[in-house]
C-alpha cells in the first residue's frame, strides 16, 4: 500500500468526522485525536521496526521489548495502586510470562530466533498480559472491597490469609481468564482475528495464515492464565502484615 | 502487673487510624469466667477493642495480655482460635447450615461431625433447623445463634460478642440473652458482650465497662449502673448521650 492510497483510505476518518458533526454527537475532537496520534505512533513504530529487522541486532529485539513491558506496566499499575508493589509485581509477570513463551517458541524451534517473529510476537503476549492484568486487579480489587467480611470471618475462625482471600483470588482469576477461552470458542465463525486477517490481506497462503494464528491464541492461553494466577498470588500476601491482619481500608470503623 | 484470675487485661492501650485517636489508654481487666458488659454510645471504640483481642488489629502502643501471656507472645491462629469473636453482621459464607458451622474446622484441614453439629445446634436452640438448609435462608435471630455455634466450635476460652441482639425482635433477643449465660455456666467460657442495652447488662452482665470517645470511663459491678459515679455516664444512662 502507498501513502497515496493511504491517504484516500481517511475517508474512513472523514465519514465519521462528518456525521458527528451533523447529529451534534461531539465525537469529532476525540476522532481527530485518535486519527492523528494512531498514524503518528504507527509509522513511527514502523520505522523503528524497519530499523530493527534491517540491524537483526539482538540488544535492539531485547531493546524494544523492555519498552513494551515499560509501557504495559504504566497502563496496568492505575488499576491495582491499592496494592502494594504493584509495579514491581506487573514488572515481573509480564518478564515471567515473555521468557515463558519465547523460550519454549524458541527452544523447540516453533518460530525463528529473528527480530520478525521475537518482536510482533513479544507484542502480542505483553499486550495480552496487560489487558489481562487489568482485568485481574479490576476484579480483584472490587472482590476485595466487596468480601472485606467474609475475609475478616476467616482470619477471626483462625484461617490464615491464604484461606481468607482463596475466594475471591479464585474468582478473580476465573473471571479475567474466562473472556480469552470463550472468545476461542467461536474465532473464525463470527469474525477473523486481526493477525490472520491481515496475513491473508498481505497476500499469504490462508492455510498458513490460520497455522500462525492457531499458534497465537495457544500462546495467549497460557499468557492470560499465567498472567492472573502469577499476579494473584504475588498481589495477595501484600494485603496482610506478619500479624495476619487485613491492612489498608478494611479496618477503619472508628467504633 | 497482670492479676491471676484475669482472662484480659489492658495496660495503657492506644490505637489509632488515619489520625484519629480511637482508643485512648485503655487500662482495665476482664475477669474469667464472668460475663462483662461493654456498653458505651457509638464511636467509642467498643469492637476496635474486640478486633485488638482477636488479633485482627493491633495496639499503636501499651499491652494486651491474654490469660496472664501478652498477646504478642501468641501465634496469630492459636489467639484466635482461644478467642472467638462474633460480629452483629453474622456474616455467612455460600453454603448450608454445615458448612458454615464446619469453617473453624475445615480451616484446619478437619471435618465437623454431624452428631457434633447437631449438638452445637441444640445448644444454641436452632435444633429445628436443618444442617442442609441454606445460611442465608435462615432469619436474623438464626443467623447470628449459627454465628455463635460456629464461633463455638472452636471451643474458644473468650468469647466477644459484639451487639449481636441489636437488630433482633424480643423473642430472638430473649434467646440469646439465655444462650450467652448458658455458654458461660455450661462451659465456663469467659464472655464480652458489646450491647446497645443497658437492661441487658444489668441482667445478665456480671461486670460492666462503660466506654466514651475512646476512653474506659467507669467499670465495676453492673450495678454500678443503677447510680453511677461519672457525671458523663450519667448522662449516658439517662439517655442523653446516643
Amino acid at each position: 500500500m502507498s501513502f497515496l492510497t493511504l491517504s484516500i483510505s481517511l475517508l474512513f476518518v472523514i465519514i465519521p468526522l462528518v456525521l458527528s458533526k451533523t447529529l451534534n454527537l461531539g465525537l469529532e475532537k476525540d476522532t481527530f485525536i485518535a486519527a492523528v496520534r494512531s498514524i503518528i505512533q504507527l509509522l513511527a513504530v514502523g520505522y523503528v521496526l524497519q530499523f530493527v529487522f534491517n540491524s537483526e541486532n539482538m540488544i535492539y529485539i531485547i531493546l524494544m521489548v523492555v519498552l513494551m513491558i515499560v509501557a504495559a506496566t504504566h497502563n496496568a499499575q492505575r488499576k491495582g495502586s491499592a496494592i502494594k508493589g504493584i509495579i514491581w509485581k506487573l514488572v515481573v509477570t509480564f518478564i515471567f510470562v515473555e521468557i515463558l513463551t519465547q523460550a519454549i517458541l524458541l527452544g523447540l524451534n516453533i518460530t525463528p530466533a529473528t527480530a520478525q517473529y521475537i518482536i510482533p510476537i513479544s507484542g502480542m503476549v505483553v499486550g495480552n498480559s496487560m489487558v489481562l492484568a487489568i482485568l485481574f486487579l479490576n476484579r480483584f480489587t472490587s472482590e476485595i472491597e466487596n468480601h472485606q467480611d467474609e475475609t475478616e470471618l476467616i482470619l477471626s475462625l483462625g484461617g490464615t490469609p491464604k484461606q481468607a482471600i482463596h475466594t475471591q483470588l479464585i474468582t478473580s482469576i476465573q473471571a479475567s481468564t474466562i473472556p480469552t477461552i470463550e472468545s476461542q470458542k467461536t474465532i473464525g465463525l463470527v469474525q477473523l482475528p486481526g493477525m490472520m486477517s491481515g496475513q491473508i490481506i498481505a497476500g499469504a497462503d490462508p492455510v498458513q495464515a490460520v497455522l500462525f494464528q492457531l499458534l497465537v491464541l495457544f500462546l495467549l492461553l497460557t499468557t492470560a492464565v499465567v498472567t492472573s494466577i502469577m499476579l494473584g498470588y504475588l498481589s495477595y500476601p501484600t494485603l496482610f502484615n506478619h500479624r495476619m491482619q487485613l491492612v489498608g481500608g478494611a479496618n477503619q470503623d472508628p467504633e | 502487673m497482670t492479676t491471676p484470675g484475669d482472662a484480659i487485661r489492658f495496660d495503657h492501650v492506644d490505637y489509632s487510624v488515619g489520625g484519629i485517636h480511637i482508643l485512648k489508654n485503655i487500662t482495665g481487666s476482664i475477669p474469667e469466667r464472668k460475663i462483662t458488659t461493654i456498653v458505651g454510645p457509638s464511636g467509642a471504640g467498643k469492637t476496635t477493642l474486640f478486633k485488638l483481642c482477636n488479633g485482627l488489629q493491633s495496639p499503636d502502643s501499651g499491652e494486651i495480655f491474654i490469660k496472664d501471656r501478652d498477646i504478642t507472645r501468641y501465634e496469630p491462629v492459636e489467639l484466635r482460635r482461644n478467642v472467638g469473636i462474633a460480629l452483629q453482621k453474622a456474616t455467612m459464607i455460600k453454603g448450608t447450615v454445615k458448612q458454615n458451622m464446619g469453617l473453624p474446622l475445615k480451616l484446619q484441614g478437619k471435618e465437623l461431625e454431624e452428631d457434633r453439629a447437631n449438638d452445637l445446634l441444640k445448644t444454641v436452640g436452632l435444633a429445628e433447623v436443618s444442617l442442609q438448609k441454606k445460611a442465608k435462608d435462615l432469619s436474623g435471630g438464626q443467623q447470628q445463634k449459627l454465628s455463635i455455634a460456629r464461633t463455638l466450635v472452636n471451643r474458644p476460652d473468650i468469647l466477644l460478642l459484639d451487639e449481636i441482639t441489636s437488630s433482633l425482635d424480643s423473642v430472638s433477643r430473649q434467646d440469646i440473652e439465655e444462650l450467652i449465660e448458658k455458654i458461660n455456666n455450661q462451659y465456663g467460657t469467659t464472655i464480652l458482650w458489646i450491647t446497645h442495652n443497658l437492661q441487658q447488662a444489668l441482667s445478665i452482665g456480671n461486670y460492666t465497662w462503660v466506654m466514651m470517645d475512646g476512653e474506659l470511663i467507669e467499670t465495676g459491678e453492673s450495678s454500678f449502673l443503677r447510680n453511677p459515679q461519672n457525671d458523663r455516664v450519667k448522662q449516658f444512662v439517662r439517655g442523653e448521650i446516643e
